[in-house]
């Protein structure tokens, strides 16, 4: 047990936070009526069934690591971005902007631009919060939050009013972007594009950035204890704008391959809560990049298994939001009973 | 603009600013006592629907806010079980009641989305016609609103002059202190997280029972969000917060009555008029970092474990 | 013993308490007796079991054998408030003040009445007045000196008219004037029939104060004897288990060139609680160990903040590292002009408790050194991680083990000779044997004079006056955030010393 509990530990508290909160969802189901089973089977199972499946399952999961990714790097700086969702929607924005003004004249440079704008649209909304943040001391937890509120308002202003279609019948979206502003399809017959590629790569590119730089060691410093960073002289300002920047750029990126993928324009609502979801992932991945993955494929999974749920059970949506609080709200207490307890001890030897 | 008007203003930013106050004080007096509780948005929207459903079911809007404080309570619970018992980390713990409670109230919610109810009556006074108009006005605010404007001062003066208030700013200043003095921190703690989440209960209730009155998914639209940004820029005086709470009032019915006044604005932009005064009020407040660190509860978000 | 010949039974009497921690013994069947009106001394080095002896003492803790008699009667204290309804009071070596709070709140909130603030003003103002520990009960605790604020402490206890006062190590804080007050309040205690239990590592004090002493060394009573006919060696010698060897004289180098000098270093208090520091100027050469003595709360955080480049200063002129101004640089460029430091606290601050000991090493590692193209070199980080641990002999699991696993001692030597490793120009270090065990403290020392033999200059910022006194050549006093003219050790006397920690630079 001491030899494995290290290996075991941080595997542990994720798998059964999902066995409870499986065991919740079961609860809930029974108590709206439907049969637990066959609901957990639709949730868990039944979306997995085809090929096309996986294929949703990865579009699904693509924003999520982007955003999750971010925000890990965030939190274990003890920055706390909270608003990937406004990152999301501004990245949209910007990138949407860009290609609807390029995306008419073609070429093969209208992609890049498009792509570029989406990340430092997201990066200018983080950069909003670590500008307040290392000038004004305003916490970026408030701050990115109330910007995310202030990101959807402005997209769904746009959509009803500078960006409007002009023959769209006054529906609030905008034109569908030309096709040289679209992300190609990974592969023929599946909704999922070359974003999941770009999600993919992120990971051992984090890891990298944690595990190996200078620059992750320094975050992990400041995130951990701020009296050693300052004892060696480790930037927290440096860090507030890495992470936010960083995570902003991230979730933008996530933005702009949802709009100029899968949507193809731009509407008020753009997503089902991907930024608000990449929390939850974030942490049931442990802050880690490769537990990030598994995550955020398990979110993903909530997500199809939800919208199958609304269809074949006539259950609403929003069991979807139910079942990922409990998520983390059991991970968190799963967390504490897996991990305190060796602490504790230690603490207690010492005292 | 005549009396009438101006008195009609005065009793919309004071309904507008009731939800603020009422959870912004639970939040207060839950930052004072050491815990940093940021499930309000989610508490608030649980007592909203739950309220509203309890109203529905008995017929007593009464019963409905007390079935709200009630759910408010109990979504403080699991907070308190997680931040407090089993010392998980407050940011992580806020983050998930808000997720957990915009998920629940959406799904519990569904059916009685668009219901209409009579809503919160006001106070009835005696005789009302001789009063001047803007009295008149002023007089029919609804009994929460009237709770809003009396509790802050209720709550200072437990804070600042009460035996049992003196500990729980004790707890919140230095739970290590509180504890060798043989104070019992989890327990007032957790009775401080109770009563924050019982408030933040009553005050999304105010929303579905009075303020709309109705239910819509997701009502309280960032209002607990708000009322966390209150707390800081009252610097954890009640008072303040109140003082703040019209302020938002005031920028979110004024929103409301830009058309009227000639300003055209998209009523999107409109709405992003509470955010950005939040945000602009976090930067005018936080800038002062010398003033923050006096008053702010110097225990505040730490965990605590009894053992060590 | 004195105690066993009077008739009425004994104010306090523990019989066989002991008390584990998962596999640490904390206390293991310890005995001890005091009688009313008694001085008793409680010795014993860290990590001998007198904090947790105490704390059962007082209720904090519950013992997991033996028994508790007052007055002859079995008790069980399930909390300080039991504790203090039987009359026991206690002064923690850390105060248990609330910083933003009054004087009169803080004393109220200790007290079971709930008398209004106001009536109990009065009766803080008559107590003070009586014991002389003059305070004002309508001031914030985060106004009043150290010294004051164990006075708030003293008097929370005296209100309650406690039989039995602990006081935990509490002369650490005071200068030797103030001491000296607090003796005579305590033998004025003892006279009107009040028992103390005094814990102290301090051997003169407590020959000065007790009547009786018990010796405790890893969780046992060792000894007990009458400290006014016991040596002060042979105490030491039953604290720690044997004869301390006396440190071999230090070669006194010739005195090098300046290598770091404060001209008029001026700094605003970072926080409300925090003092400034005013016009600071000094000169540490190579080779030399300069001490910096001076009451807690008198600037030596800002002090060591500014020196360091935590907090820069308002003028590169103001701090010169070997000849070089880096008053305006921060923390990181300082260092690499060859500047190292340790400071107190060892957790959070010169290390990370989650973390390893390589990556700890990486710390205050430069990055030529350590790291290329932004990625950290782990094979020769890991090298010097085993080279810190194998030469200061540092007991640890590996350079793989968290800092947070090491004993306080050892983390220190880790640290210390982290900082070596970098072979800086200056060493600052503040109360480096800060909770460390006797023999890891005499292998502090002798790192430092080590250094200094090298030709490095060493800056100590003590609270602890003996430690300054036993290892530095120069002792300068901070005060109030001014530092005193630094004098050659040997030249100035305690007195003098005294007056300076108390402000009264110029009534000597």
């Amino acid at each position: 047990m001491a030899v494995l509990a290290p290996v075991l530990a941080p595997v542990l508290a994720p798998v059964l936070a999902v066995v409870l909160a499986a065991l919740g969802a079961a609860l809930l189901f029974a108590a709206l009526g439907r049969d637990p089973l066959a609901c957990l089977h639709t949730l868990f199972i039944a979306p997995l069934a085809d090929r096309n499946g996986w294929s949703e399952l990865a579009l699904k999961a693509t924003p999520l690591l982007l955003c999750a990714i971010g925000i890990a790097v965030g939190v274990r700086a003890n920055v706390w971005n909270i608003g990937a969702e406004g990152q999301f929607t501004m990245g949209a924005i910007a990138g949407g902007a860009t290609a609807l003004v390029l995306g008419p004249a073609g070429g093969w440079y209208v992609l890049p631009l498009v792509l570029l704008a989406g990340i430092a649209g997201g990066a200018a909304w983080g950069g909003v919060a670590a500008l307040l943040r290392t000038r004004f001391n305003a916490h970026e937890i408030l701050v990115t939050l109330m910007l995310s509120y202030v990101a959807i308002q402005v997209l769904g202003w746009l959509v009803r009013g500078p960006m409007q279609d002009p023959e769209g019948f006054n529906f609030p979206q905008s034109r569908l972007f030309d096709p040289s502003a679209l992300l190609p399809a990974l592969f023929e017959g599946g909704r999922v594009t070359v974003a999941a590629v770009f999600a993919v790569l992120t990971v051992p590119l984090g890891a990298l950035l944690l595990g190996r730089t200078v620059m992750g060691y320094r975050l992990r410093v400041v995130g951990l204890a701020p009296g050693a960073a300052r004892y060696a002289g480790f930037s927290e300002r440096g860090a507030v704008w890495f992470c936010l920047l960083l995570s902003g750029g991230l979730a933008g990126l996530a933005g702009i391959c949802e709009v100029a993928g899968p949507i193809g324009q731009l509407m008020p609502s753009i997503s089902p809560g991907y930024g608000f979801a990449g929390i939850i992932v974030a942490f049931l991945g442990r802050l880690q990049p490769v537990g990030i993955v598994f995550a955020s494929l398990l979110m993903a999974l909530l997500y199809l298994g939800g919208e199958s749920l609304q269809i074949t059970q006539q259950l609403p949506l929003a069991a979807t939001g139910v079942i990922q609080g409990m998520l983390l709200l059991f991970l968190l207490a799963a967390d504490v009973l897996t991990l305190y307890r060796p602490r504790w001890v230690r603490r207690r030897a010492h005292g | 603009m005549d009396e009438v008007m101006i008195a009609a203003l005065l009793v919309a930013t004071l309904r507008a600013a009731a939800p603020l106050v009422l959870a912004g004080l639970g939040e207060l007096v839950c930052e004072r006592a050491g815990v940093l509780n940021l499930g309000v948005e989610g508490m608030m929207l649980v007592g909203a629907v739950v309220g509203f459903a309890a109203t529905i079911t008995t017929g007593s809007v009464w019963l409905g806010l007390v079935a709200a404080m009630l759910a408010g309570a109990a979504m403080a619970g699991v907070f308190a079980v997680l931040t407090l018992g089993l010392a998980a980390n407050q940011v992580a713990s806020g983050l998930a009641l808000t997720i957990f409670g915009v998920g629940f109230s959406a799904l519990f919610g569904a059916p009685y989305q668009g219901h209409p109810i009579p809503g919160l009556a006001s106070v009835v006074f005696p005789d009302l016609s001789r009063a001047a108009p803007l009295v008149q006005q002023v007089l029919l605010i609804d009994p929460l609103v009237w709770l809003a404007l009396a509790a802050p001062f209720v709550v200072a003066r437990f804070l600042d002059r009460s035996r049992p208030g003196l500990i729980l700013r004790a707890v919140g200043e230095s739970h290590e202190v509180a504890h060798a003095l043989g104070y019992k921190v989890l327990r007032i703690r957790t009775l401080a997280t109770l009563f924050g989440g019982a408030m933040a209960g009553l005050g999304g209730a105010y929303l579905s029972l009075a303020y709309t009155p109705m239910w819509t998914e997701n009502m309280v639209s960032g209002r607990g969000w708000i009322a966390l940004a209150l707390v800081v820029f009252s610097t954890w005086k009640p008072v303040m917060l109140a003082l703040g709470a019209f302020l938002f009032g005031f920028v979110t019915i004024a929103g409301f009555q830009a058309e009227a006044w000639g300003i055209p604005l998209a009523p999107n932009l409109l709405a992003t008029l509470p955010y950005l005064a939040t945000i602009l009020v976090l930067v005018l407040i936080s800038r002062d970092t010398l003033r923050l660190k006096l008053n702010a509860p110097a225990a505040l978000g730490k965990p605590f474990h009894p053992a060590g | 013993m004195a105690s066993s010949a009077r008739l009425a039974p004994p104010r306090l009497a523990l019989r066989g308490i002991g008390k584990r921690f998962g596999v640490t013994v904390a206390n293991d069947g310890i005995d001890l007796t005091v009688a009313a009106g008694e001085i008793h001394a409680l010795l014993g080095e860290n990590g001998a079991g007198k904090s947790t002896l105490v704390k059962i003492i007082y209720g904090v803790q519950q013992p997991d054998e033996g028994e508790i008699l007052w007055d002859g009667v079995p008790v069980t204290m399930g909390d300080p408030n039991a504790a203090r309804a039987l009359g026991i009071g206690m002064v923690f070596q850390h105060f248990s003040l609330f910083e933003t709070l009054t004087v009169a709140e803080n004393i109220a909130l200790g007290l079971a009445s709930r008398e209004p603030i106001a009536a109990l003003s009065g009766r803080i103002a008559a107590t003070a007045a009586r014991y002389g520990l003059a305070v004002d009960p309508g001031r914030p605790v985060h106004h009043l000196s150290v010294g004051e604020r164990q006075r708030v402490e003293i008097l929370r206890c005296l209100l309650q008219e406690p039989k039995l006062l602990i006081m935990d190590e509490p002369t650490s804080v005071l200068t030797p004037q103030e001491v000296e007050g607090l003796f005579a309040m305590l033998r004025r205690l003892a006279a009107e029939g009040c028992s103390v239990l005094y814990i102290s590592h301090k051997l003169a004090e407590i020959q000065a104060l007790c009547d009786d002493a018990t010796v405790l060394r890893a969780g046992r009573v060792v000894a007990q004897c009458n400290p006014r006919t016991t040596s002060p060696s042979h105490m030491a010698e039953m604290m720690i288990g044997r004869a301390l060897a006396a440190a071999p004289p230090r070669v006194q180098s010739a005195p090098g060139a300046a290598v770091l000098v404060a001209e008029g270093l001026s700094l605003p208090a970072e926080d409300p609680f925090g003092t400034a520091l005013r016009a600071v100027s000094f000169m540490l050469r190579g080779g030399e160990i300069l001490g910096i003595a001076g009451v807690a709360g008198n600037g030596q955080k800002a002090l060591l903040a500014a020196l360091t480049g935590e907090r820069p200063a308002p003028r590169a002129e103001d701090v010169t590292l070997a000849g070089v101004p880096v008053g305006r640089k921060g923390a990181a460029a300082r260092r690499r002009a060859g500047l190292a430091a340790v400071p107190e606290e060892r957790l959070g601050r010169s290390a990370v408790a989650e973390l390893s000991l390589t990556e700890n090493a990486l710390l205050t590692g430069t990055e030529g050194d350590f790291a290329a193209h932004g990625f950290v070199r782990f094979p020769l980080l890991r090298r010097f991680a085993r080279g810190v641990i194998d030469t200061f002999k540092v007991v640890a699991a590996g350079e793989a083990a968290t800092a947070g696993s090491l004993s306080g001692g050892n983390m220190q030597k880790f640290i210390i000779g982290r900082e070596m490793g970098h072979a800086p120009k200056v060493l600052i270090a503040a109360h480096p044997t800060w909770g460390v065990d006797v023999g890891a403290a005499q292998a502090i020392h002798q790192a430092l004079r080590d250094m200094a033999a090298g030709g490095v200059g060493v800056l100590i910022i003590s609270e602890d006056l003996d430690e300054i006194l036993s290892l530095c050549d120069r002792i300068a006093v901070l005060h109030g955030g001014v530092l005193s003219p630094a004098q050659a050790v040997g030249t100035v006397t305690i007195d003098e010393i005294g007056l300076l920690m108390g402000g009264m630079a110029h009534a000597a």
